[in-house]
């Protein structure tokens, strides 16, 4: 006995389906994004109140348990989490859910009777794996659980290609035989090609793997709506694979790379030049009072704002900076590389965090014709998206790469821990140039120090 | 539901989803990536399905599994889109 009729339910379904696209068109917008996720999160509720009432199911105090679990799990990690560590858990959501969508796929094996239900099952369970085990070795790539430069070792090759064939030849066995075991021996397949595909990847494309993997998740579940005959995954999944498809295709855009040179670029070689070798060339470092009379005696300032300044927590302290900075009148203008951060957009976020204005935000395109007018260019955290070596030195891992034109302004300030490289592992020419004043420390400290020399001047 | 609808609706979905965000400023890649992201825990409906079905002990706990994993991405995603997208409100209020 079912309290919803099968047209109540299909008609409850299509009323989820339309909050999630609103929701997808909301989020494309600021003005209506947090309300367009508040509307998908209201549909996600609908359908899953819907699917309780609809079918006849067991097991019902279990699976609440379940997901009293599955709630206490995320919610509390999803709202203490630092803003700075949210790219990973992005990644770490997406592959448990590519793990649900695999799970759910080799459970339904054995009520498959028709072959084009099971090769939506093994299209689930590869898809849904190589999700699964690829977004655990993102997340461990940006927790820096281990290297974020590019993992090569010889034979990789022979390895992926192995993998993939025998991928493909379980893939007939099950959609021939329906035997679970050989299901079981795919699955395990798709964990070790999700790992094979990541590990050639480098830092600093990882957000891009991330994006794109979240698409496989959308396809995973899209082919479990096949499975289950409901309508509601299909669409909602299709909805995720194809808009996630053109998110990676513009943010890889973004960045000047193509989506096949990031995951095989690395199998081509090539990427060794630009060693982590310190070099003990001389720089110049200054103190905090000669970074604080550089800027408080210009007349335009751009501040280029990165990863470094999001891990020291120094947001607040910059836009404070930039507040003492403007009471002298001086002009003052963040430049946001696409990728600054960990992700695309992960700037503009932290920064809004700090309640800095967005008119007082540029995007790369808009900004860069302004290096050249600027009395300062203050670089905090930032390294690879100022490096002159993407437009440079072919070779480099970042060659190709848009960045931000710093070398065009007439002073260069660095705030940098150390003489370190930055994500993509290699050196900064620019640090070595006559126009670069560094200072060395933690970005919030220095930017503290920088600050009350501003106040005092 | 016949193979020809499942297909047309596919085709369907496929053409919303590219059309929904073919505009979007880079400002909005991460919480859009995260919203997808979200969505796509709905795939805990499935696993809600197969656990209510699930016939032996085996098939019950991996189910439930799935259940925790499914509630992991759906919960968590929206949560996490939406911290990130209440810092977005913040600055639009802004005195300057």
């Amino acid at each position: 006995m079912t309290l919803l009729s099968p047209v109540w339910t299909a008609l409850l379904y299509l009323l989820a389906a339309v909050c999630f696209i609103l929701a997808l068109k909301g989020l494309s917008s600021p003005k209506t994004a947090r309300r367009g996720n508040l509307i998908g999160a209201a549909g996600a509720l609908v359908a899953v109140v819907t699917v309780f009432l609809s079918s006849r199911l067991e097991n019902i105090p279990w699976i609440l348990g379940a997901i009293a679990v599955g709630s206490a799990i995320a919610a509390p990690v999803a709202r203490r989490v630092q803003m700075t560590q949210m790219p990973q858990l992005v990644a770490l959501f997406n592959g448990v859910g590519g793990g649900a969508a695999a799970l759910v796929a080799l459970l339904e094996l054995g009520h498959a009777e028709e072959p084009w239900v099971r090769v939506a099952i093994v299209f689930t369970l590869l898809v849904g794996a190589v999700s699964f085990s690829g977004s655990l070795v993102t997340f461990a790539k940006l927790q820096e659980l281990m290297t974020t430069r590019p993992v090569v070792f010889r034979g990789l090759p022979v390895i992926m290609g192995a993998a993939l064939l025998a991928a493909i030849a379980a893939s007939a066995v099950v959609v021939v035989t329906g035997a679970v075991w050989i299901a079981i021996v795919l699955l395990l397949l798709g964990l070790a090609t999700g790992v094979l595909l990541v590990l050639p990847v480098g830092g600093a494309d990882v957000p891009i793997v991330i994006s794109l993997l979240n698409a496989f998740t959308g396809l995973a579940v899209a082919a479990s709506g096949l499975v289950l005959g409901n309508v509601l995954l299909l669409v909602a999944g299709t909805l995720v694979g194809a808009s996630g498809t053109i998110l990676t295709r513009a943010m890889a855009s973004a960045m000047g790379r193509s989506v096949a040179g990031i995951l095989f670029g690395a199998f081509r070689g090539g990427s060794t030049a630009g060693s982590t070798a310190v070099s003990d060339r001389p720089v110049r470092s200054s103190s905090p009072e000669d970074v604080a009379v550089l800027l408080g005696y210009a007349q335009k300032v751009l501040i280029v704002p990165g990863y470094g300044l999001a891990v020291a927590q120094g947001q607040h302290t910059i836009a404070e900076l930039q507040s003492a900075l403007e009471a002298r009148g001086i002009e003052v203008v963040f430049a946001i590389h696409p990728v600054a951060g960990r992700m695309p957009g992960h700037m503009n976020v932290l920064l809004a965090e700090a309640n800095v204005a967005y008119e007082s935000l540029r995007e790369m395109s808009e900004v860069n014709p302004e290096f050249k007018t600027a009395d300062v260019a203050l670089v905090v955290g930032a390294n690879d998206v100022v490096n002159p070596a993407a437009k440079s030195t072919p070779g480099s891992p970042i060659y190709g790469m848009p960045i931000l034109e710093v070398e065009e302004a007439r002073q260069v300030v660095f705030l940098k821990r150390s003489m370190r490289p930055g994500f993509a592992g290699i050196e900064n020419e620019l640090l070595y140039e006559p126009q670069t004043t560094l200072l060395f420390g933690d970005a919030k400290d220095s930017l503290t120090k920088v600050l009350s020399a501003v106040k005092a001047l | 539901m016949d193979g020809v609808a499942l297909l047309t609706i596919t085709v369907l979905a496929i053409f919303v989803g590219f059309e929904v965000v073919s505009k979007v400023s880079s400002t909005l890649h991460t919480p859009l990536m995260s919203g997808a992201n979200a969505i796509h825990g709905i795939i805990l409906v499935g696993a809600i399905i197969v656990a209510g079905q699930a016939a032996d002990a085996a098939t019950l706990v991996v189910a439930l599994l799935a259940v925790v994993l499914a509630t992991a991405n759906l919960v968590g995603g929206f949560v996490v889109t939406d911290r990130m997208l209440e810092m977005f409100r913040g600055r639009r209020g802004g005195a300057r």
